[in-house]
């Protein structure tokens, strides 16, 4: 310190609980012990009571057998299977779910946050009905409603017979049944890998073009048509490599047997009403979302866009959207978060991700509460932990460089 | 320049605009055909909307009040309006619309629940508008203890001396503070108090049993009064607990931020079914042997924890919004760290945070239906237990629509509530 501070005061016990600047190690001291000691606490009960019913604390169940099948898999499973394989199978659906109400979600949100922005006084309140409709009721009753509507209202397998059926197929290729909605499904013939890789190249090459007409454009003020150059690139290479090779990749349609439907893809109808409930939940939050981050680009942006000569369009694309996402996607990333943790109500209809096989059936079958909980609580937050740092490197990297 | 009487001396009376741009035709050409892709989006719209009211109005229409089930009621439909005809069966709602509100509730003690509701508002009302007289909010702090003795029943004892617990810590805290400091006297009262709970409470509370009522076990608890048990419960102890836990997470003590840091994002981390999972499987192991508690109880901590940690996050976003200037006035009045954060900080900090703190509400309240998962016949359960009832085996849109409109009640409410309470604390800052 300077020079003033001369005559060093004589440390007193009194000052630990009188003096500010000893008072916050006291309380720190205070609060740790707390802390080691409700811990301490609470280990010793668990020890205890998991002695008394006479558990062990080990995760050797997760090698034994299952012994329980899964209606929906991703990678191949039998009841023979392990109890780790069986959490693997409920993590995949879980992260299938997620990623697929992520993606109708943002549909969802984006349409509905623009259009309640509308100029047109029905389309405004049709919007804003939907928001206010889905979010002030609960997710869980979206979820059960939306699977005791497909259960009740869709039309059996059966109903698609005959000359006089009383339901038909969508273009002729989707039904949607009170079983699910079956669909075509690409069929994978030999080369079917340069197919792929063809697609593949093209999304690189429209990633690059669109990089090249950025700088082009402001190093020279040239702009390309980059829309129908991307378009053109993203169709054209892939159908012409799957023309030459003969057709490799071909669509095997849903065709309607003695009982049900055979052949094509299969969406069972528990991942449908939660898909469709998650998404359209979810999108209500991300619609007021996106309102917010369009209103809070200042009026004064758009019109200094339009005094410059710009168009409607470019004036979107290049003034409002640039400042509008650096509000709208750090929530939007929260409500991804969000949507993961709702995936977990999939129970409630039957959809087996990991909270209803490691948290559910194996926790049930083998009475180890203890271990899966631990295990499932570790997963989400792996889950969430990973989605924040996405979300922290995404500040990071739009944050206004100024200063 | 012509002579002095080329010119009008008088305003000449404003001509009314022509009647296309005044009036409704003009609200229509503005609002609803102001371009041709506009137009087109109306007309789809109505066209929607039309189609779905020429679907809904039929089944309101066709609506039957009184069948004992589902059958009957679809008979009744066809006898009416007749072949194919589709209507509404209410009748489910007229036969258990006790059991939505009540659950499994004594019949005959109905008035209790309802009292407590009633005494709810008769409590929040001083606290949700700032004209009413001030004294009405030692209602709003007498209400829990009230509220729980009509709806458990038992002895008026037992939250008289849980009460008593709070008015033993302050008479405590005030003779220690005249001869100690403020700290010590805070530890000792709070250490008087958790004396007195756990080990002369219980005593006291079966030696005066005054007052009693017929007590109704918490099995019997569902449908609306366990959502709001749970759900008025939770916003009641979650608002202090993150204003603590965001203070903790802002102060620049090492240890207290670390731990308000790893308990809210611990918490903020998981899905709240993991920690009802948690309270229904786990709790039991964590606790000395032998410790069994209410499930509802329970359930009502884990709740409180989850909604805790977003409250606490919500709240900290408020703190960090305040000028650092007015930490520093406070600081420069001589106020102490708890007198400036009553005083100074937290007034303004919440005022801020006011949107957020009413959505955590709302999803906490939302949250609730999530006891369905682990047995609690809440109303999700019991619409899961009435669709499995034979008689009303296959109804749907009739019992989901009316949860849905009790829940949409309540929430909306909420917001619109947030929104007043807004308007009506914004001071012309901005």
């Amino acid at each position: 310190m300077t020079s003033i501070d001369t005559h060093q005061e004589p440390f007193r016990l009194g000052m630990l609980l009188n003096d500010t600047r000893y008072r916050s190690l006291t309380i720190q001291v205070f609060a740790l012990a707390a802390f080691i000691l409700t811990t301490a606490w609470l280990v010793s009960n668990t020890v205890q009571n998991l002695s008394a019913l006479g558990k062990d604390f080990s995760f050797s169940f997760l090698g034994s057998r299952a012994g329980y099948d899964i209606n929906q898999t991703l990678v191949p499973y039998t009841n023979n299977s392990t109890h780790a394989r069986a959490a693997l199978v409920g993590i995949l659906n879980t992260i299938l779910i997620a990623i697929l109400g992520c993606g109708l979600a943002t549909v969802i949100g984006v349409l509905m946050g623009v259009l309640r922005l509308s100029g047109n006084w029905i389309v405004a309140r049709i919007a804003a009905a939907y928001v206010e409709g889905f979010r002030n009721v609960p997710v869980l009753l979206w979820i059960i409603a939306i699977m005791a509507i497909i259960t009740e209202s869709a039309p059996a397998p059966r109903a698609f017979r005959g000359d006089e059926a009383s339901a038909s197929m969508l273009f002729g290729a989707f039904a949607v049944t009170n079983r699910g909605l079956y669909m075509p499904w690409p069929v994978l013939g030999p080369g079917w890998q340069l197919v792929v890789l063809t697609f593949l190249a093209s999304l690189a090459a429209i990633v690059f073009l669109r990089r090249q007409a950025r700088r082009r454009q402001e190093e020279t003020g040239e702009i390309l048509p980059i829309f129908w150059l991307g378009t053109g690139l993203f169709f054209v290479p892939v159908l012409l490599v799957d023309a030459l090779l003969g057709g490799p990749i071909t669509l095997d349609y849903p065709v309607l047997e003695r009982f049900n439907f055979a052949g094509g893809g299969f969406v069972d109808k528990a991942l449908l009403a939660l898909w469709l409930a998650l998404s359209l939940y979810t999108g209500s939050y991300i619609a007021e979302i996106v309102r917010a981050g369009i209103l809070a680009v200042p009026r004064g942006q758009t019109e200094a866009a339009s005094a410059l000569g710009l168009r409607p369009r470019r004036v979107m694309s290049l003034v409002i959207l640039p400042q509008a996402l650096r509000v709208i996607v750090p929530p939007l990333i929260s409500q991804y978060l969000n949507l993961t943790k709702n995936s977990s109500l999939a129970i409630a209809v039957g959809y087996m991700d990991v909270r209803a096989t490691l948290g559910g059936i194996t926790m049930n079958q083998t009475g180890r509460e203890l271990e899966c909980m631990l295990l499932l609580m570790g997963f989400y937050l792996l889950v969430s932990l990973g989605i924040s740092s996405v979300m922290n490197w995404y500040n990071a990297s739009v944050a206004l460089k100024e200063r | 320049m012509a002579g002095a009487g080329s010119f009008r001396r008088e305003m000449l009376e404003a001509q009314a605009p022509p009647a296309a741009r005044t009036g409704r035709l003009r609200w229509l050409q503005e609002n609803l055909f102001s371009s041709w892709p506009s137009a087109l989006l109306t007309l789809l719209s109505l066209a929607a909307i039309l189609w779905l009211v020429a679907h809904v109005w039929p089944w309101f229409a066709h609506s039957v009040w009184d069948a004992g089930s589902l059958t009957e009621c679809r008979a009744i439909i066809r006898e009416t309006w007749g072949e194919g005809a589709s209507g509404a069966c209410f009748a489910v709602i007229r036969e258990r619309w006790q059991q939505f509100l009540f659950g499994f509730y004594p019949r005959e003690l109905y008035w209790r629940p309802t009292l407590a509701f009633v005494l709810m508002f008769v409590a929040l009302a001083p606290i949700l508008f700032a004209e009413l007289p001030r004294r009405l909010r030692w209602f709003a702090v007498a209400f829990p203890g009230i509220a729980y003795w009509l709806l458990w029943g038992g002895p008026a004892s037992v939250p008289l001396a849980v009460y008593a617990g709070f008015a033993i810590a302050w008479l405590v805290h005030r003779a220690v503070a005249a001869r100690s400091s403020e700290l010590v006297a805070l530890v000792v009262a709070v250490a008087a108090m958790i004396l007195w709970w756990l080990h002369l409470a219980g005593p006291v509370a079966r030696a005066l049993p005054i007052l009693e009522l017929q007590p109704v076990g918490s099995s019997r608890f569902g449908g609306f009064t366990l959502s709001l048990v749970i759900g008025v419960t939770g916003i009641a102890f979650s608002l202090p607990l993150g204003i603590l836990l965001a203070l903790g997470r802002r102060s620049q003590m090492f240890f207290v931020t670390t731990m308000c840091v790893g308990f809210i994002e611990f918490i903020r981390g998981v899905p709240l079914i993991t920690l009802l999972l948690v309270a229904s499987f786990l709790l039991n192991i964590f606790l000395p042997p032998g410790t069994n508690f209410d499930i509802i109880l329970r359930v009502i901590i884990m709740v409180t924890l989850f909604a805790s940690a977003y409250m606490a996050e919500v709240i900290r976003g408020g703190l960090a919004a305040l000028p650092r200037g007015q930490y520093e006035a406070a600081d420069a009045l001589g106020l102490d760290y708890w007198k400036a954060t009553r005083l100074i900080i937290m007034p303004q900090a919440l005022k801020i945070s006011i949107p957020g703190i009413v959505n955590t509400f709302i999803g906490l309240f939302k949250d609730t239906t999530l006891v369905a998962i682990i047995g609690l016949l809440d109303p999700i359960g019991l619409t899961t237990a009435i669709r499995a009832d034979t008689n009303w085996n296959g109804i749907v849109w009739e019992l989901y629509g009316f949860v849905a409109l009790l829940f949409f009640l309540c929430c909306y409410g909420m917001s619109q509530y947030s929104q007043y309470l807004e308007r009506k604390l914004r001071t012309g800052q901005r």
